[in-house]
């Protein structure tokens, strides 16, 4: 039966509804809510947390973690203000300068990682420090006003309402998935989170698999800095910090598997937005920021919950299935 | 009277393992279980001591009904074992592991001084009188691991000990002391199960032998009635009905050879030629070092310090050197191997089939980087249909089949990535008879297409109905090698028990992981 249902992206599905329904109850229970200024809000908020939940899904996916994004956020951003004030270079070398950064602070984290085997919680929890340590030294400790020459790629585009770096990340998001869904590195990165050893004793080599993981990770955080550069008009040192727990909380809410082989670029975008509609909606009934914590915190929990759940059902069929075979007179 | 009998004992995992075993256990008997590699000596052990449950059948301890539902209850009832697997913890001190089960307490605090006094006590039985209980497990050898864990179980009073392979690790003066605690039991009216491979070891301290063979009791005799050759005879049986047969095969040229290869401690010693278009068989025991000659061959190993000898490769009588550093490396040169653990190093469990059989060889269906669905599904269907995969469909996760279809989406993942040498370890366990016949065909068409094809096996009867010649491994060295119509089950296996049976010739690795 060819039903136009099979169409619809099921995987995508599910938390599509949890996000229009938080919508709606925001909507319910304020009156300014489901208005055009909300969501522009929200959409010129997200795109730093956007692109670093994408490089998080990627590490997650090989059983890593990447505790550093947060601190190579800021460094990126510390570069880029000393690129364009300091040396008076154009917004592009800066860019490049910053982005390129987070892209060698991820191959360090990989290679690090990956050829001595060291656990990735550990290694980035250094580069965590090593990350804002550098921030604070490029900067001298303090947020440099950056004005003008960086704003225009946090600014709304006229008629479209949408700031080019948002433009970016969600480009980035859908680039992210069709490289996870479609291609042997996307392939190879799934089956080394699902079982290493049996990829590898297939003859694929899986350090650089790995490592590439990581130099993506370490490359979204540094365009992260760009847009959250650009936001604030500003390269603050202080910029990201516990911006890992948050991307980390995005990526789980979408149902990505801290144990590898199982996450989805595109249901961590969505992870992103509702985090940012909790925040801005929280903030709008008016929810005091301790408040705000607390039920974030519990939506964290409570969706890793459901998503056990669902994946129980998974496997309760496919327990149903064997039983089933096995009970089957004519096999035995 | 007799203090244990078994009933029509049955145990069916996906194949029966246990096939309505009767037994019989006196006060103060010492029987030696004795079988090949998969008998189901390991199970019946496992089954009495209250690890697993039987499927049919029945067992009375002492004229009553025992039914353990679990090792706590079997060693409440007087049932304990010593398992092959070391079960210690090692942060632990010795004094601490012996007596991890009933600590003495003193208001609610471990009594350390009670518990160092017991736990001496306890090592003076296995003749560890000069070990400090308080020394941290991890320092000690595997030989006294091995007898702390002997002197934990003994220490407890039990009316059934059971001991599997118990002198694997140990040395001859300790070999003596444990037999000294088994006759002390012995005359305490303690009957002991005794689980070995080891002929010089029976030949000292059993009263009976019962030999296992395809999970029945073939023989039960009194030790002095018995020869070793006829123990030998017993576990190997003689071959069963095979409506299979393969006409011989021509021999093909020289593949690999492998020149004075050793990779200590495992591996001693080894010259061995794998040959195009023939089927070549590595038997021997669980710990012969077959497993690792395999993996010395892919590369899956960092080489060992004091690693010697050469490998080439023969291609177009161009010899070439092949030291493969990584199993990457080895399939660059046209080498696969089919790892004996499926689930943990070669299944994807939860991805697809089709994802499992196309991943040794993207390449074929992708281009520039990109995958081709419709073709990736086409090539996975056509390995399906060829194999006879049974499943659902092809995009459902590989976990969901059978061990044997599991098995053949394998095989078929490396039949679609083409190699000259395939080595397959075990790859027909635990899998049904249809199935197996069914990879014994296609092992035979592939090596008549003339591919090198090795297969390591506990079970000879697979190795005699399927190769043109068998090496067979014993304590890391390959003891002999013979060509078809050479060979007979006692020899087999007398060759697989020479090295053993030297004393103080024990292969260093044997305490590694049995069936």
């Amino acid at each position: 039966m060819k039903s136009p249902l099979r169409y619809l992206p099921w995987e995508y599905l599910g938390l599509f509804c949890v996000l229009l329904a938080l919508i709606g109850l925001f909507g319910l229970l304020s009156d300014h809510f489901l208005t055009l200024l909300t969501f522009t809000t929200i959409a010129n908020q997200i795109p730093a947390l956007a692109v670093i939940a994408i490089g998080m899904t990627f590490v997650l996916l090989i059983a890593g973690i990447d505790l550093s994004v947060g601190s190579l956020l800021a460094l990126s951003g510390a570069l880029i203000g000393w690129v364009l004030v300091d040396w008076q270079q154009s917004i592009l070398v800066a860019a490049c300068v910053g982005v390129m950064a987070g892209a060698v602070c991820g191959l360090i984290n990989g290679f690090i990682s990956a050829h001595w085997a060291i656990p990735s919680f550990i290694v980035t929890l250094g580069m965590l420090e090593i990350g804002r340590g550098a921030a604070y030294l490029t900067t001298g400790s303090q947020t440099h006003y950056l004005g003008a020459s960086v704003s225009a790629i946090a600014t709304p585009l006229p008629g479209l309402g949408l700031s080019p770096s948002l433009v970016l990340a969600v480009l980035l998001v859908v680039i992210g998935q069709v490289v996870l869904s479609k291609t042997v590195f996307g392939r190879y990165l799934i089956a080394v989170g699902t079982n290493e050893e049996a990829v590898r004793l297939s003859g694929i080599k899986t350090t650089p698999i790995k490592i590439a993981a990581f130099v993506i990770s370490g490359l979204m955080a540094g365009l992260g800095g760009l847009f959250h550069v650009a936001y604030l008009e500003s390269a603050d040192p202080n910029a990201g910090i516990g911006l890992e727990l948050s991307a980390i909380a995005a990526v789980v809410i979408g149902g990505t598997s801290l144990a590898g082989g199982r996450g989805s670029v595109v249901n961590s975008f969505l992870g992103v937005l509702i985090i940012a509609v909790l925040q801005t909606g929280l903030a709008q009934v008016g929810a005091s920021e301790p408040t705000k914590r607390v039920i974030t915190g519990v939506v964290i929990v409570v969706a890793v919950i459901l998503d056990v759940y669902r994946h129980r059902a998974g496997d309760f069929k496919a327990y149903a299935v064997r039983v089933f075979r096995l009970n089957r007179p004519a096999s035995d | 009277m007799s203090l244990l009998e078994l009933h029509g004992l049955g145990k069916t995992f996906n194949a029966a393992v246990l096939k309505g075993i009767d037994l019989t256990l006196a006060p103060g008997e010492v029987l030696a279980l004795m079988g090949a590699n998969g008998a189901g000596k390991s199970t019946l052990c496992n089954i009495i001591s209250g690890q697993l449950a039987a499927s049919t059948g029945s067992m009375r301890l002492q004229g009553l009904d025992y039914q353990p539902g679990g090792v706590a209850e079997a060693e409440r009832l007087g049932v304990r074992m010593v398992r092959q697997e070391l079960s210690q913890i090692n942060q632990l001190s010795v004094a601490e592991n012996i007596g991890l089960a009933h600590l003495p307490k003193r208001w609610g605090f471990v009594d350390y001084p009670r518990l160092n006094q017991q736990a001496s006590q306890a090592l003076a039985m296995v003749g560890l009188e000069s070990l400090d209980p308080t020394t941290p497990m991890h320092r000690l050898g595997v030989g006294q691991q091995q007898l702390v864990e002997i002197a934990k179980t003994i220490s407890q009073p039990c009316k059934i000990l059971l001991l599997d392979e118990p002198t694997a690790a140990l040395t001859d003066p300790q070999i003596d002391i444990l037999f000294q605690q088994i006759r002390r039991l012995q005359k305490q009216a303690v009957a002991i199960l005794y689980i070995s491979h080891r002929l010089a070891d029976i030949e000292r301290i059993a009263d009976t032998v019962t030999i296992l063979r395809d999970g029945n009791i073939v023989s039960r005799q009194a030790k002095a009635d018995i020869s070793a050759e006829q123990i030998v005879k017993d576990m190997s049986g003689v071959a069963s009905d095979q409506a299979q047969h393969f006409a011989p095969r021509p021999p093909g040229d020289a593949l690999l050879t492998l020149t004075k290869v050793s990779r200590p401690p495992l591996l001693n010693n080894i010259n061995l030629t794998i040959r195009r278009g023939e089927i070549l068989g590595i038997g021997g025991l669980i710990g012969a070092g077959r497993t690792e000659l395999l993996r010395a061959i892919f590369g899956a190993d960092l080489a060992p310090a004091g690693s010697q000898g050469e490998m080439t490769i023969t291609r177009a009588q161009k010899a070439q050197a092949y030291a493969p550093a990584s199993p990457a490396q080895a399939v660059a040169a046209g080498i696969g191997m089919i790892a004996e653990d499926r689930k943990q190093q070669a299944a994807l469990l939860p991805l697809a089939i089709k994802h499992n059989i196309t991943l040794a060889k993207l390449s074929t269906v992708s281009g520039k980087g990109w995958i081709n669905s419709t073709k990736e599904a086409a090539t996975a269907g056509h390995w399906q249909q060829a194999l006879a995969i049974k499943c659902d469909h092809i995009d459902q996760p590989i976990g969901e089949l059978s061990g044997g279809n599991q098995q053949k989406a394998i095989i078929a993942r490396w039949l679609l990535r083409d190699c000259d040498l395939l080595m397959f370890d075990e790859p027909t366990r635990g899998i049904d008879v249809h199935t197996k016949r069914m990879i014994y065909q296609l092992l035979d068409d592939l090596a008549r297409a003339g591919k090198a094809i090795v297969v390591v096996s506990s079970e000879s009867e697979e190795l005699t109905h399927l190769c043109d010649r068998i090496a067979v491994m014993s304590a890391g060295e390959i003891t002999r090698v013979f060509n078809r119509g050479q060979w007979s089950e006692e020899q087999l296996m007398a060759a697989a028990c020479e090295n053993f049976l030297i004393p103080g010739r024990r292969p260093q690795a044997s305490v590694g992981p049995s069936l």
